[in-house]
């Protein structure tokens, strides 16, 4: 933890006589005793977070995505969508991960694919967050009828499984990229609106901020000072984690055809398309193996960040 | 008196959040007589509960400890894994600060006052369970046999406590080790409680270590005490001589950062004065303290040699102990 | 979750009123599910409105729409001339007399369909929970009780590899290798074709099978089962897990198991008989939150193995737009879901005494 240990201190202190105290481990601060909540309620740090291999491999794997992504036209060897009468060719030199079911080469396809789902993933995360955030925000500050209401409504979207409401949902619109999307966006507002609630009913409740109430903080000044910036935390937390199930989501809805239209290089949509003869084992093992290792680095690092700035979830449960 | 627990220069080291190991005990050595309640006093992070958790075996995971802890010549630090098993409970049992949270919320109090009654005493289950009813009894607890097959979210704090004392002497353990158990407690509850481990240690010759942060309590229930302060013992006496005629620095500024209209050492010392005096500068940790004594840096009597060195724990009189190189006259505060 | 307050008194004298406070929590949930479904009503009707146009074009084969009696019947039926708060009121009953439309794609009532197809889906669901609850507790404690060792390192990374990977594509996967490559599975369906199926009991194959005596049926069912009931044990195990190890990591580090521990009980023991009994509560809940997701990988993982449960019904409706049938399935899986998270609320009543009826 990177938390700094309070300080067990019955007597009154003078600042001149602080030791620095060198970080303790969790259960050693339990053991002694002492709580590991931070003295001052503040953004935790991220430091040392690095030093976690597993967090390289996945931020590597993070960057070279979003490389493929930018630079995608100029890596691919070919046209993602030009077909060619090579059909169902296999991997081969000229074609490293062979070519689908029109000729297409399945490489160029799942190259460009990065350059629909991270930009939509990240599409969908920002959306969720900012509009459960906000309600989030609201009803832990506000609390009361706010509170009630906009926590009931969330209830009510949780009774349903996010892909079986998004399919209904993107149906009901027409399939197309947009109406994915904002499918995927009113499915996963009401995680955020419960995460974001219960960081600021913590603060809330928290004696730090009474005491800073006391002192005469307004309440507009405490939600500024006090109440988002330890919101934050969880809020980042939640969202790589997020961007990882958005990439998974979009995939599904794809998949199920309701997502990009084709010839769109999706990575879902391109497994769909592999699923039709087995044999032809390429033409979904990579774009599935694409979806994997995005979903799983974004998994990785939101993991390691909730292990640092999320105490409430310091063991995982989400 | 024979001597039932003997520790000698325990050390304790923790796993550091990076790597290496943060110390929370430096050489303390301290001993508890059969049929004595002796209490160890301390500020939090002094390493008082430390102790009681080595010698029960109880520290997390990668804990190192160094030194003897002999409970009639068992060595009680060499024990490993299983081995605890004939110790804990059997030999050595030990009740908790709070209570609510050291019971099972899920199981009945019945099982958790048989189950180890079964297996170190080898009970059938109405004998285990007739002896449970004895217990609760003897705790004071109303209505034994129906306390058995309730839950302890049923009972108030100071029941709860009641409940895990008599699991800990289910087995007749030579050594009660408390760790603050009256913290959590009421001041009438926590009288209540401290009544009833005298008279058990009475009835039953029970020896119990004591550790309390709580200087009045210890009056109340110890007859020896030791004072810990960053891992180390300050200062060990018969605890009446400890609290009228401190012979440490420390222990005399603890007694005076004592908030009490009667206080026994303000009215034993020369000024009388019954003013509320705190202790300057932080507390010392394990491991932030320098190389010499924890306590110099805010000891009002310190000399350049107590930085040098830690001060071994020096007789000071017939059976009392000072880890204190210079030995003021306490009397004279210096302003 | 609310707790009796500490009482100082017996615990006799606190019966009568540990009753009634059971049968408050119980009316309590039983209260909330209800208002919870009434809720679900109102999104499915208010997402048919989301359709553009007519909810009669969204709702009506083509052939139908091509017939203006049929589509003023529709009209009349589901009261479409009325204004909003009217139509969802004609839903509502509707719904509630079990009439959730006509799917387009089979042209039969949803109702119906969704019966036809629930028994295949449960038939691979149930068997994957309960396999995902077993595994997953296991393997959650394991790596729990080795935290931070090498155990535990591989069963967290496994763990989120199982998360991370698709739920369609596993399924391909494991097709591609036991079906193709080994031949050692059929490629999907629930029975052989040459197999006369069974008479239908249940819906479900292996238990009519067994039923009528037909050993061979049942075995041929089970082979069916195998590769689809894989894929989303593998899925689910992989959240179970996580939940069960942090659960059961805050049981271990509580004082109470310190406590078992300083009465000299065998690891062991500790292990089956105070921390797994505190840290089902939580298990429990998160079964049933898994159910959900598993309840979810069935459409993906049904379609590729050709499994005619409610699941495939559902892809198909998505993509053929069979609004009434998406509804239907959307309304039956909240219903499900909230079923089985009453079910998980009164479980709790059963597990910890601070609920219990005394």
């Amino acid at each position: 933890m990177s938390f700094e240990v309070q300080r067990p201190a019955p007597v009154p202190t003078d600042a001149s006589g602080d030791v620095p105290e060198g970080p303790v481990d969790r259960r050693t601060a339990r053991a002694l005793g002492r709580r590991t909540w931070p003295q001052r309620l503040r953004v935790p740090s991220v430091h040392g977070i690095w030093r976690q291999p597993a967090v390289v491999v996945a931020l590597v794997i993070v960057v070279g995505w979003l490389a493929v992504a930018a630079f995608a036209t100029l890596i691919a060897p070919a046209d993602p969508i030009a077909q060619s009468p090579d059909v169902y060719a296999a991997p081969s030199a000229a074609h490293p991960f062979g070519t689908d079911e029109l000729g297409r080469d399945v490489l160029s396809r799942v190259l460009h694919g990065a350059r629909l789902s991270l930009p939509l993933a990240f599409v969908i995360v920002l959306g969720s967050l900012a509009v459960g955030g906000l309600l989030g925000l609201v009803a832990g500050y506000l609390g009361r009828v706010a509170d009630e209401v906009i926590m009931r409504v969330t209830d009510l979207f949780f009774a349903f499984p996010q892909i079986i409401l998004a399919m209904a949902v993107s149906a009901a619109f027409g399939p197309s990229t947009r109406n994915a999307v904002l499918a995927l966006i009113l499915v996963s507002w009401p995680t955020y609106t419960r995460v974001i609630r219960s960081a600021v009913l913590s603060i809330r409740g928290s004696d730090y901020l009474a005491a800073s109430r006391m002192l005469g903080v307004g309440p507009v000044t405490a939600l500024r000072r006090d109440v988002v910036p330890n919101s934050v935390g969880p809020a980042v937390v939640l969202a790589t984690l997020e961007l990882g199930n958005a990439v998974l989501m979009l995939a599904a809805l794809s998949f199920l055809g309701l997502g990009p239209r084709p010839p769109a290089p999706e990575w879902g949509a391109m497994i769909a398309g592999g699923s039709r003869d087995l044999s032809m084992w390429w033409v979904s093992v990579f774009p599935g193996l694409a979806i994997l290792t995005v979903v799983l680095a974004f998994n990785v690092l939101g993991d390691a960040l909730r292990d640092r700035l999320d105490p409430r979830h310091a063991k995982g449960l989400s | 008196m024979t001597r039932l627990l003997d520790v000698q220069d325990l050390a304790v080291a923790l796993p550091a959040a990076g790597g290496g190991t943060v110390p929370v005990i430096h050489h303390a050595s301290l001993h508890v007589d059969e049929g004595e309640i002796v209490g160890i006093a301390g500020e939090s992070g002094s390493g008082k509960s430390m102790t009681a958790q080595a010698l029960l075996g109880l520290l997390p995971d990668g804990a190192q400890v160094r030194g003897t802890a002999r409970l009639d010549g068992t060595d009680l630090l060499a024990l490993r894994g299983a081995q605890w098993n004939t110790v804990r409970g059997k030999q050595v049992a030990m009740v908790f600060q709070d209570a609510t949270s050291a019971l099972h919320p899920m199981l009945t109090i019945g099982r958790q006052l048989t189950e180890h009654m079964r297996l170190h005493l080898g009970l059938d289950k109405r004998a285990a369970n007739r002896r449970a009813a004895e217990l609760l009894d003897r705790v004071r607890i109303p209505e034994p046999e129906r306390t058995l097959k309730a839950y302890s979210h049923q009972f108030s704090g100071g029941m709860r406590q009641r409940v895990a004392i008599a699991a800990a002497l289910a087995c007749n353990p030579r050594l009660l080790i408390a760790d603050e158990p009256t913290t959590a407690l009421d001041v009438t509850v926590q009288a209540g409680i401290l009544e009833l481990l005298d008279e058990l240690r009475r009835d039953m010759g029970l020896s119990v270590l004591f550790i309390t942060h709580d200087l009045g309590v210890l009056a109340a229930l110890t007859s020896r005490s030791y004072v810990f302060y960053a891992g180390r013992v300050m200062e060990q006496a018969p605890t009446t001589d400890l609290l009228l005629d401190p012979r440490h620095p420390y222990t005399a500024a603890l007694l005076r950062a004592r908030p009490h209209a009667d206080d026994s050492w303000g009215a034993a010392g020369t000024r009388g004065t019954h003013a509320l005096t705190t202790i300057p500068g932080t507390p010392a940790t394990p491991a932030t303290a320098g190389p010499g004594c924890p306590f110099a840096p805010r000891c009002a009597f310190r000399e350049d040699r107590c930085t040098d060195a830690p001060p071994p724990l020096l007789t000071v009189a017939p059976g009392r102990g000072a880890a204190c190189v210079v030995q003021p006259d306490l009397h004279e505060v210096p302003a | 979750m609310t707790t009796t307050p500490p009482s100082g008194g017996a615990p006799a004298r606190d019966r009568w009123r540990g009753v009634t406070h059971a049968a408050r929590y119980i009316s309590r949930r039983i209260a909330i599910t209800l208002t919870l479904l009434l809720g679900v009503t109102v999104m499915t009707f208010l997402i048919v409105q989301a359709v553009p146009g007519d909810a009669a074009s969204a709702n009506l084969s083509e052939t139908a729409l091509n017939d203006p009696e049929v589509v003023a019947a529709y009209r009349a039926k589901w009261g479409l001339d009325q204004p909003l708060p009217v139509q969802y009121w004609v839903y509502l009953t509707n719904v509630l007399q079990g009439d959730l439309g006509i799917s387009q794609q089979t042209g039969r009532s949803v109702l119906g369909d969704l019966l036809t197809y629930v028994p295949a889906t449960l038939e691979i669901a149930l068997p994957s929970m309960l396999l995902a609850v077993v595994i997953g507790t296991a393997v959650g404690l394991y790596a729990a009780v080795h935290h931070d060792r090498t155990g535990d390192q591989v069963v967290r990374v496994g763990t989120l590899v199982g998360l991370s990977t698709p739920s369609f594509w596993l399924s391909l996967v494991v097709l591609y290798v036991f079906f193709y490559l080994l031949g050692v599975s059929p490629s999907g369906g629930r029975l052989s074709t040459w197999i006369v199926p069974p008479e239908r009991v249940t819906g479900m194959t292996t238990v009519d099978a067994a039923l009528a005596g037909r050993w061979d049926v049942w075995w041929d069912a089970v082979q069916h089962l195998a590769l689809p009931v894989l894929v989303l044990t593998t899925l689910t195990v992989a959240v179970l897990t996580r939940f069960v190890r942090s659960a059961m990591l805050e049981v271990l580090d509580a004082d109470y198991i310190r406590a078992a521990r300083a009465k000299g009980l065998p690891e062991r023991t500790i292990l089956r008989r105070h921390v797994l009994r505190a840290g089902l509560v939580p298990v429990i809940t998160v079964s049933g939150l898994a159910f959900a997701s598993l309840l979810s990988g069935t459409v993906l993982v049904e379609q590729i193995f050709g499994w005619p449960g409610v699941g495939q019904y559902a892809y198909r409706a998505a993509s053929g737009l069979d609004m009434p049938a998406i509804m239907g399935v959307s309304l039956f899986v909240a219903l499900v879901y909230t079923a089985v998270n009453l079910g998980v609320d009164l479980l709790y009543g059963v597990i910890d005494p601070r609920i219990r009826v005394s």
